[in-house]
């Protein structure tokens, strides 16, 4: 694997992001804002952290990677497309389309290097809770991580598989939470207050690590500490938007399509 | 003889996971009730408890098969499809997962526990879903031969089981297993009989009572609820001109609804549908509830002769 420095993957994260908001506005629809807070985490799991080969995308020992709250593929398929799964024009004129690989949510039949269809809150958290066990079923020493969105652990099935990873030992399953702090009708806290979302997710019997989301080496420094033979959480505190002034933490912007002269305004600010 | 649904499981889930080490079982704190404690003691590193989170139990189900193992999930059919019909469509079916869900406790024969528990949508809403195959069992020997036909086909399917005894209507070694078949079990002109489950024994009672009304019954058992065995339906629509479909379900979008599409489609027929009729179960002992919903055999004679009179007009 190519090794990146902190500053170049905070340069990539730019570069997805811009496709992002690209490939968003060229489709006329999508999720902005869960897309853009997510960058971060999948750019510190891509380009530092997930064994995979694209030109080998169904390597029986390769990590496995499920992003839980599939509605935010455009920011997995910018990173998928950027890593050489498939061509980069596929984002612009597969996205959303008819007949095409790249689904509204992700989809592991169509899509290469998709390890898990999702986009129904809660089953990606479970279907990675099977593959890690399958894991070490088969003797196998890949692992498997998972992003979950801080709405999306509403679904009582996200503390179904919580208790179940834990109750079978799986230490290797890691899940990075989206802690983005809004949800589809608003603010997470009036929507559905969490809570102590740690406290949670520890009482479950999880090795549980905070960082800041946005911060690439605080997300891998947590990616790389000990689980102490537990399933591991990492709960990132991002903003939703991130990136983007005026699409920072503004609910529009959670499925929202931005218009010609927002996306012009997106565009230059993320440079 | 007659012999329980459930203890045919151990003993086939045994055999399949001594051939094929790849096999996973997985339950939903059912492994006592659905009486695979004898498969717990010898392949304990088969089986995957998964305590009662059934969502969650067909999402890692899910996970297993995309890492290449064979997971085989057991369960009360009202929780393990009902329950989690949209885990089983999104994570299973859609992306076509080789996973095997085999669903005890299917229709009223559930019996005293009520109509909480009493699966009767369990084989319409699995039959709605593309790529996956659905099936039933009518006995122990059909069982067996069931459990050993799906874990060797690829894909996802539904295999529905009653909850307790049924009389053996095949032999141990002819038990009719093929996805897509059905058995022709009393050859008959005047009426068709096309039965699933455990309504196959009532079908069978029924066809030797219609003898005493000089009518000829046609049995067949359709075990293989999709993909249906198209042939053999419609050869005896076509020979009977008339037909009666008997299911411990409701009789909607179940057997009798499969076989109502497919008789429009090719031979529009007088159709009797015997089963539940848009209503919920109850307590009650299985007999007493087959009597009071419509489902044992004099309920089968009175639909063949229905069915009988519209064909003569």
């Amino acid at each position: 694997m190519a090794v990146y420095s902190i500053k170049d993957l905070e340069l990539k994260a730019k570069q997805i992001r811009r496709t992002v908001v690209d490939m968003i506005y060229n489709a006329k629809s999508g999720h902005l804002g869960g897309s853009l807070s997510m960058v971060d985490m999948l750019v510190a799991l891509y380009y530092a952290k997930l064994n995979v080969d694209p030109d080998n995308p169904g390597w029986e020992d390769r990590d496995r990677f499920v992003l839980s709250k599939g509605h935010t593929a455009p920011a997995y398929y910018a990173v998928l497309a950027d890593k050489g799964f498939f061509p980069k024009e596929c984002l612009y004129n597969q996205y959303r389309r008819i007949d095409s690989i790249l689904q509204g949510h992700p989809d592991c039949q169509k899509t290469p290097g998709v390890d898990m269809s999702a986009g129904s809150l809660g089953i990606g958290m479970s279907a990675a809770c099977g593959m890690a066990l399958g894991a070490k079923r088969l003797g196998k020493d890949f692992h498997t991580y998972a992003i979950v969105g801080d709405g999306e652990m509403n679904e009582g099935e996200i503390w179904e598989a919580a208790m179940f990873a834990a109750f079978h030992h799986l230490d290797n399953i890691t899940v990075l939470i989206d802690k983005n702090n809004m949800q589809n009708d608003g603010l997470t806290n009036e929507v559905m207050d969490m809570g102590d979302v740690d406290a949670k997710w520890r009482s479950f019997g999880w090795q549980v690590y905070h960082v800041n989301g946005h911060d690439i080496a605080a997300i891998l420094d947590a990616l790389n500490k000990p689980n102490y033979g537990a399933p591991k959480a990492i709960v990132c505190d991002t903003l939703k938007g991130k990136g983007v002034s005026f699409m920072e933490m503004n609910i529009r912007f959670h499925g929202g399509c931005p218009t010609e002269q927002e996306y012009e305004l997106a565009m230059k600010e993320l440079g | 003889m007659v012999r329980s649904f459930r203890d045919a499981l151990s003993e086939a889930l045994n055999a399949e996971v001594e051939r094929d080490d790849k096999i996973m079982v997985l339950t939903a704190d059912v492994a006592r009730a659905v009486r695979i404690d004898n498969f717990l003691k010898k392949h304990e590193a088969n089986y995957v408890s998964c305590g009662i989170a059934e969502a969650n139990l067909i999402g890692v189900a899910a996970g297993l098969a995309s890492v290449g193992l064979e997971p085989v999930i057991v369960g009360f059919s009202m929780f393990i499809a009902e329950k989690p019909f949209e885990q089983i469509r999104n994570i299973v079916a859609y992306p076509g997962f080789n996973v095997k869900i085999i669903a005890t406790h299917g229709g009223l024969c559930v019996g005293q526990d009520g109509a909480t528990h009493q699966a009767l949508e369990d084989l319409a809403i699995m039959r709605l879903m593309p790529k996956m195959s659905v099936m039933t069992a009518c006995d122990v020997p059909q069982t067996k031969g069931m459990i050993h036909e799906i874990c060797r086909h690829t894909g996802p399917v539904y295999l529905r089981l009653g909850r307790d005894r049924a009389l053996d209507i095949y032999e141990e070694e002819a038990a009719g297993t093929r996805i897509g078949g059905a058995d022709l079990l009393r050859d008959g002109v005047d009426v068709v009989i096309i039965a699933a489950g455990l309504m196959v024994e009532n079908a069978m009672a029924a066809a030797n009572e219609l003898k005493k009304h000089s009518i000829n019954a046609a049995v067949i058992n359709a075990y293989s609820i999709k993909p249906l065995c198209k042939e053999l339906i419609e050869k005896y629509l076509k020979i009977c001109g008339c037909a009666v479909t008997a299911e411990d379900h409701q009789i909607a979008c179940g057997l009798g609804g499969a076989v109502c599409e497919l008789a429009g489609e090719v031979c529009p027929v007088p159709i009797e549908r015997v089963g539940v009729k848009d209503t919920f179960g109850e307590s009650g002992d299985q007999n007493r509830l087959y009597e009071k919903y419509g489902l044992n055999s004099d309920s089968i004679v009175d639909a063949a002769l229905k069915a009988y009179k519209r064909k003569k007009g």
